[in-house]
């Protein structure tokens, strides 16, 4: 027995735990938190085995197909259910369980005074067992599979608490645009099985690469991949929910809405990389809207007074950079995971962080009613900013490690394209760290620093500084974040260690020559600095040196677009909203008075025909037998009539 | 004059002896054993005999796949695939009927008249019904008609084909008219069923004579062969082989040879019906597949427009009769009606897939039929404690026939909804009583429910693939206007069946008048579920799975039923 034939346990085990604790019901409430833990954990523990497995074979070895059963044969389609246990996909893979496992463990103690905390594990394990098949997939239709399991297990997270109306209505908001992603998907599997006539990513590749589909065909698959790859990523037009989806409990921010899930759409670009590679147009338009996205998302977090959709604006910037990356081609690829890795790490922790603040705060999300919290949550404060140094991009942190690099790529100019590219992309990306470093800076200090905008007295209580008992939360939070803080500390740094995260990953992205961007790397580099400490002071002299309002002020345009998501919920309203209930509505009319309307007529006049026929059964038995005589006699006629 | 004994091979025989021996000894067991012995005796009888049965055609199964079959008893007899598979089958839903003619239920009361002989409403039925005395003969009435089932399809011979189908119609006579309640409609069915059945065989042997005439023979092969050789006779062949086959059709229910099928059905004790709807489908089917195969084919032509006419007639008619049914029973019956048309497509079909087709579907057909009247026997109405003339009027015959015991019209005074010690009456047959089902008696409705999806031919139960695999044939061998017809039928045939299951989940005991716009609810009898002894339980669940299992994993059934669906010349 090998150690890959334990990959499906990885599914398996997290999978059978969601299964007992949701059948077993009540009867699991008071061990079921654990065994949602300890199978998160076991998960963990495959993907390490599985891991010094791979690390032992040859990089030409490393990629490794696990057959599972024949899934669908029908007619010439035959496709296998089966695992592919590679670097990207291993690397998923230990990302999931291993950050998946520390936040089961701090959900246990964030979720203990919840009546539903079973089912909530329940869900966890599931979303772990979805992402996990999604990731190890070896093809297209089973990675779609994951695909809706994660986007279910998101849907019943973000709507945890559905009791709250809005709530439920942000997971719906989630699913549907999830689901727009999904049609994407649905047809770029469609064109893929037409050319190609299968959907396995080994096929796919060969047939792909064997020139066997126009460049035309391979633009619109790219661009039905990008559209899947936005709705689940929160990218440019379809990234509207992901701020709503803070409405769940937040180690699921943490988890499904920072680390993993959203960065499903990254995976999905780097796994179908020769798709792109054939389709040049795609690929730029995957550039264009990781680049729109990192702006949009940077600028939205500065106006935002919400910590968890603050971090929601950033996480959407970040996965810009990421989808930026992976637009740019196999230079690209390997740092877009390299940033998906660290960004995972650094930004679950600041969720985290963000949850215990919450839950010292009485669950009040405003950081205009924080401040000065450094003091009474020192562990918290110590976390969150080594995250907060990590997505800056300060050395030695983690981020800097990953950011600089996807900088430094995007301004490369790619083989066959026209200079601007690398100097739009390469401004756009170095602009964005500024901004980045800007309202991150503002999130900290605003949060931690400054004047305590809350008081403990009873009596000095009022609306404009509620009141508040801040504390430090459990050791059981505590220690997930000293160890995703210990990640963005040093994660980026151990990983970049003589290439070794880029070399890991060739087997998959492919090996790249070094192309010399248009500026010298180490202008780059202090450019990139620069931005950041410019965005770092001018966030310091706002919100950290000078009293922070505890209403928001009405700010610029800018701003007060900012704050409403610069109006995308007010654009989808308009542009497919009212267009599509409109539409609904005349086609129930339509559907009501003429498709229904013949079929009711239809249906009356057959139960007329009903009516007259069943007087023919009068219970008679003398007139059943001359029923069949009089059968017998039109059949015989029929038999006999053309020989007469 | 001398007479060969004919060299009989006991093993190919061995489905068909269990059975009938085993009806023998039962015969026996009833004229001598104790009286309390009997029932459990009769069960383990019948049930080791028909399993006995199937473990006999698994025996003979890898044997006949590699050679193709046998001739047995000189030739009145093949033992080839289809037989076995019919004969399989039949033993199945044989084996799943008795034991729902065995469940006696909370009630403690089978089916059957507890004396079969007395007058209904008469002071000797009630005495018998008092000392619980019970009609143990149902068992080897119930095996002798499955022998007789089970040799139909094996017939060799014109003679043999007759004799079996008295075989198994004569219990059938009588087992219909045995019910314990409603006795006079039972009876009256009886008469019906006898008086009929009697006219369709009487048309069989004229059919049958004729074909002697014709070709000197009684010999299936025979035939085939002088239908290519003979000429200038074509009268004779034509309306012979016309008459044989309206026998047949008459069997198997098809329009216009289906007007004893609702009334039958409605009044014969349920699990007889289910047995019947099931069991003598399967065998008359199989012996029209065989006469049609390997008799006739070369006439296909002369004969082609009247079965497509038959055909056409059956899906409408029951299709279209069944929308406008008020009784439970009965929309069973029009739906087996139309299921037959359904079958004759790909009978019809004449091409090697419709074998494969026709016996799929019977088991499929069978598993739902067989299941959904053992539903039907379990959903009781019970007597209201202060039943309204007006009411008890509409009992009907129940009342008449005693079923409420002597002193029952004196339990007033409790109030009616909560009077759960009024006795159990007959089955709850009107539509209207089984509204609300599905929130009282969720699993039983859901299982019920999944009964009609089969009927109705919904993907991933047996139906859809049984429907699919007919049409397909029919498509095949050619007819496609059939295959037509059959799809808008089931399209049409799709509401009454999802009728029955919105009335059972989506309506209120209450909720609108269905069906009879006079009856009251209120003093409409009420709905009860008897709980079952396990048997008819365990008979339903493997119904249910056989049903589930068959439209999600047809391929496994399928391709051994293809492997040997060759019928011998």
């Amino acid at each position: 027995m090998t150690v890959t034939s334990l990959a499906p346990l990885l599914v398996a085990v997290p999978l059978a735990s969601a299964a007992i604790l949701l059948l077993l019901g009540r009867a699991a409430d008071r061990w079921g938190h654990w065994l949602g833990v300890l199978a998160s954990a076991a998960a963990f523990v495959v993907g390490a085995l599985l891991l010094t497995d791979l690390l032992g074979r040859d990089a030409a070895d490393r990629v490794v197909d696990v057959h599972l059963f024949d899934w669908i044969t029908v007619g010439r389609f035959d496709l296998a259910a089966g695992l592919r246990i590679d670097p990207l996909s291993l690397t998923f893979v230990l990302l999931v369980t291993f950050v998946g496992t520390l936040i089961h463990l701090y959900s246990v103690a964030y979720m203990a005074h919840d009546a539903a905390r079973r089912r909530f594990f329940a869900y966890l394990n599931l979303f772990i067992a979805a992402m996990l098949i999604l990731v190890l997939a070896d093809s297209y239709l089973l990675l779609f599979v994951g695909w809706e399991g994660v986007g279910l297990a998101s849907y019943l997270l973000i709507g945890f608490w559905n009791h709250r109306t809005e709530y439920a209505v942000a997971a719906k908001k989630a699913f549907v645009a999830n689901r727009v992603g999904d049609i994407g998907l649905l047809v770029a599997m469609g064109l893929l099985f037409s050319q190609l006539g299968s959907l396995d990513f080994e096929s796919v590749t060969a047939g792909v690469e064997s020139g066997a589909v126009s460049t035309g065909m391979l633009t619109a698959i790219g661009l039905m991949l990008l559209l899947a790859a936005c709705g689940k990523s929160a990218q440019f037009p379809l990234q509207s929910w992901l701020g709503d989806a803070m409405a769940g409990p937040t180690p699921v921010s943490a988890l499904i809405h920072a680390a993993t899930m959203v960065t499903a759409g990254v995976y999905l670009i780097v796994r179908s990389a020769p798709v792109f590679e054939g389709a040049p147009t795609a690929q730029l338009i995957v550039t264009i809207v990781g680049a729109i996205t990192l702006v949009l998302g940077a600028i939205i977090g500065c106006a935002k007074d919400d910590i968890k959709k603050g971090l929601a604006a950033s996480t959407m910037s970040q996965i810009g950079y990421m989808v930026l990356a992976a637009g740019l081609g196999p230079i690209g690829y390997a740092f877009a995971i390299f940033h998906l890795v660290t960004h995972g790490f650094f930004k679950a922790g600041m969720f985290l962080g963000a949850g215990s603040v919450m839950h010292g705060m009485d669950d009040t999300t405003d950081m205009r009613h924080f401040g000065a919290l450094r003091t009474s949550m020192t562990v918290t404060w110590a976390t969150f900013g080594l995250g907060w140094l990590a997505i800056l991009g300060v050395p030695p942190f983690s981020g800097f490690w990953s950011k600089d690099k996807i900088i430094e790529a995007a301004f490369v100019v790619p083989e066959g394209a026209a200079e601007w590219r690398a100097w739009v992309f390469g401004i756009v990306a170095l602009v964005g760290a500024g901004i980045t470093a800007f309202y991150m800076s503002r999130m900290f200090f605003m949060t931690f620093h400054g004047k305590a905008r809350w008081t403990d007295s009873r009596a000095q209580a009022s609306d404009e500084r509620p009141l508040r008992h801040p504390h430090e939360s459990p050791w059981l939070m505590t220690i997930p974040m000293i160890v995703l803080a210990v990640g963005s500390l040093g994660l980026g740094f151990v990983l970049q260690l003589g290439g070794g995260f880029t070399t890991w990953l060739e087997p998959v992205t492919g090996h790249v020559e070094h192309h010399e961007p248009v500026l010298s790397v180490p202008v780059i580099q202090i450019a990139t600095l620069l931005a950041v400490a410019i965005g770092l002071v001018l966030a310091w002299r706002q919100y950290g040196a000078l009293p922070v309002p505890t209403t928001a002020p009405q700010g610029s345009v800018l701003t007060r677009a900012a704050r409403v998501d610069m109006y995308q919920d007010t654009v989808n309203d308009a542009v497919l909203v009212q267009p599509g209930q409109y539409l609904t509505r005349s086609l129930v009319y339509g559907d009501r008075s003429v498709v229904d309307g013949a079929f009711t007529g239809l249906g009356k006049l057959t139960v007329g025909i009903g009516q007259v026929l069943r007087r023919l059964q009068s219970g008679y038995a003398r007139q059943y037998a001359a029923t069949m005589l009089f059968g017998l006699v039109v059949l015989a006629i029929v038999v006999l009539a053309p020989r007469i | 004059m001398i007479f060969n004994a004919p060299d009989i091979a006991w093993a190919q025989l061995t489905p068909v002896l269990f059975p009938l021996g085993a009806a023998v000894i039962g015969v026996l067991v009833e004229a001598f054993a104790p009286r309390a012995a009997r029932r459990p005796t009769q069960l383990a009888l019948s049930l080791l005999a028909l399993l006995g049965s199937i473990v006999s055609v698994g025996l003979l199964w890898p044997d006949v796949r590699d050679t193709g079959g046998t001739e047995v008893l000189g030739g009145s007899m093949l033992v080839d695939g289809p037989t076995l598979v019919l004969q399989a089958v039949i033993a199945l839903l044989a084996l799943l009927a008795v034991l729902i003619a065995a469940d006696r239920t909370s009630t403690g009361e089978d089916a059957f008249a507890p004396q079969a002989a007395s007058v209904p409403g008469s002071g000797y039925e009630e005495s018998a019904r008092r000392a619980g005395l019970q009609q143990t003969e149902v068992f080897p009435l119930m095996l002798f008609a499955t022998g007789g089932m089970m040799i139909f399809p094996a017939t060799g011979d014109l003679l043999t084909l007759f004799v079996a189908l008295e075989v198994l119609s004569l219990p059938l006579y009588l087992l219909t008219g045995m019910a314990r309640r409603r006795r006079l409609l039972s009876q009256e069915a009886s008469m019906k069923y006898f008086l009929l059945g009697a006219f369709a065989s009487a048309l069989l042997l004229f059919g049958i004579v004729l074909l002697y005439g014709y070709s000197g023979s009684l010999r299936y092969s025979d035939i085939a062969a002088a239908v290519t050789t003979t000429t200038g006779m074509d009268g004779l062949l034509l309306v012979g082989a016309l008459l044989v086959l309206i026998g047949l059709l008459f069997k198997v229910g098809a329009v216009p040879f289906h007007s004893w099928t609702p009334d039958v059905y409605q009044g014969a004790p349920t699990p007889i019906t289910g047995f019947m709807a099931a069991c003598t489908k399967v065998a008359a089917f199989g012996a029209l597949l065989r006469v049609f195969y390997t008799v006739l084919p070369g006439m296909r032509w002369d004969l082609e427009p009247m079965m497509w006419t038959v055909a056409i007639a059956t899906m409408v008619v029951g299709t279209v009769i069944a929308l406008v049914q008020t009784d439970v029973k009965r929309v069973l019956a029009y739906s087996s009606i139309a299921h037959a048309g359904f079958v004759l497509t790909g009978v019809i079909a004449l091409a090697q897939s419709g074998i494969t087709a026709v016996l799929f579907y019977l088991l499929a057909y069978g598993a739902a039929t067989v299941g959904a009247f053992g539903i039907v026997s379990l959903v009781r109405e019970r007597a209201t404690a202060e039943v309204p003339e007006a009411a008890r009027a509409s009992l009907g015959v129940a009342v008449a026939a005693g079923v409420l015991p002597a002193g029952s019209d004196t339990t007033t005074g409790a109030d009616p909804v909560d009077d759960a010690d009024a006795p159990v009456l007959g089955e709850a047959t009107d539509l209207s009583q089984w509204a609300g089902l599905g929130r009282t008696h969720p699993v039983l409705a859901t299982t019920f429910a999944l009964f009609l999806l089969s009927f109705a031919g919904i993907p991933l139960t047996a139906g859809f693939t049984g429907k699919f695999a007919v049409f397909s044939a029919a498509v095949d061998g050619g007819a496609w206007p059939l295959a037509l017809i059959g799809v808008l039928a089931s399209a049409a045939a799709a509401f009454f069946y999802v009728r029955l299951i919105v009335l059972m989940f989506f309506t209120s005991p209450q909720g609108g008048p269905l069906s009879d716009a006079d009856a009251d609810a209120t003093t409409r009898p009420r709905t009860v579920v008897v709980v079952s002894q396990g048997y008819a339980v365990a008979a339903i669940a493997v119904c249910a799975v056989l049903t589930v299992l068959l439209g999600v994993l047809p391929g496994p059934v399928l391709d051994a039923i293809a492997e040997v669906a060759v019928f011998l010349p």
